[in-house]
């Protein structure tokens, strides 16, 4: 079980160039404040990881490293849960139709296991596209078993 | 420098120790960079030992298969040796475990070429 050693609830947001270091410093934010919240190492690395695809996603697939969008990156905890939302602005994508990188069709394609992982990784993920264009997506680890 | 490669020679076997950080960017083209130089040179025994990166992403697995894949299809072999927690986790969890043949001392994965 996981012990939440900071009861004060705590919320960031920042908005992203969309450049590969920006990946790098969403996935820095991101760990340090689940560290903060009282995650372990195992935990802490799969946050991190779900991050970072999740960020990747939406520099390279949304925002396609436009210098002209932004990512819209926000991480936040409370006593129960550890949530992250990324939202790109680009074309957004049907993800009702993603292949399945499990199937043996699949398994050696070289791409395609970025959203199977975060997943894999986190409580709950969820994604959605914005009345304004682009792509939102919602990472939840928490704090306590349910 | 996220990522470090380092080529040497046991018999007729390549052995590649990478270091640091297989991800998207510098570290997953250095890989791909170097896997296709091999292949470029005929390298038909290909061992990459993994012992001491610290983390791959999504792209790293992505080069770890599509090297696999250019050295099996120009009648080579391509192995793995010392894999960390993360990284058997990762290939697991994505069923990439057994298509490689993943070894955890380098002898018996020379031996097995």
């Amino acid at each position: 079980m996981r012990e939440n050693k900071q009861q004060l609830p705590e919320t960031v947001e920042r908005f992203l160039d969309s450049t590969l270091d920006s990946v790098d410093s969403a996935e820095e934010l991101a760990v340090g404040m689940a560290q903060r919240a009282g995650f372990g190492e195992d935990d802490l690395t799969r946050i991190g990881m779900a991050v970072r695809e999740s960020v990747v996603n939406a520099v390279v697939h949304g925002n396609r490293y436009s210098a002209h969008k932004k990512v819209r990156f926000s991480v936040g905890h409370n006593s129960h849960k550890f949530t992250v939302c990324i939202a790109d602005e680009g074309e957004g994508f049907d993800f009702e139709s993603l292949p399945d990188p499990l199937a043996p069709e699949n398994i050696m394609c070289t791409s395609g296991r970025g959203i199977f992982l975060i997943r894999s990784f986190m409580d709950e993920f969820q994604m959605r596209h914005l009345d304004m264009g682009g792509t939102e997506v919602t990472l939840v680890k928490y704090l306590v078993s349910k | 420098m996220s990522i470090k490669l380092n080529t040497r020679q046991v018999g007729d076997v390549s052995v590649v120790d990478v270091a640091g950080r297989i991800t998207l960017g510098e570290g997953s083209s250095a890989l791909r960079d170097t896997m296709r130089e091999m292949v470029g040179k005929n390298q038909k025994k290909i061992l990459l030992n993994l012992g001491d990166v610290s983390y791959i992403d999504s792209s790293g697995i992505g080069e770890l298969v599509s090297g696999f894949t250019t050295v099996t299809n120009n009648g080579g072999q391509l192995k793995l040796l010392n894999l960390n927690k993360r990284v058997k986790d990762l290939l697991q969890i994505t069923k990439l475990y057994t298509v490689f043949d993943v070894h955890e001392d380098e002898a018996a994965a020379i031996r097995s070429f």
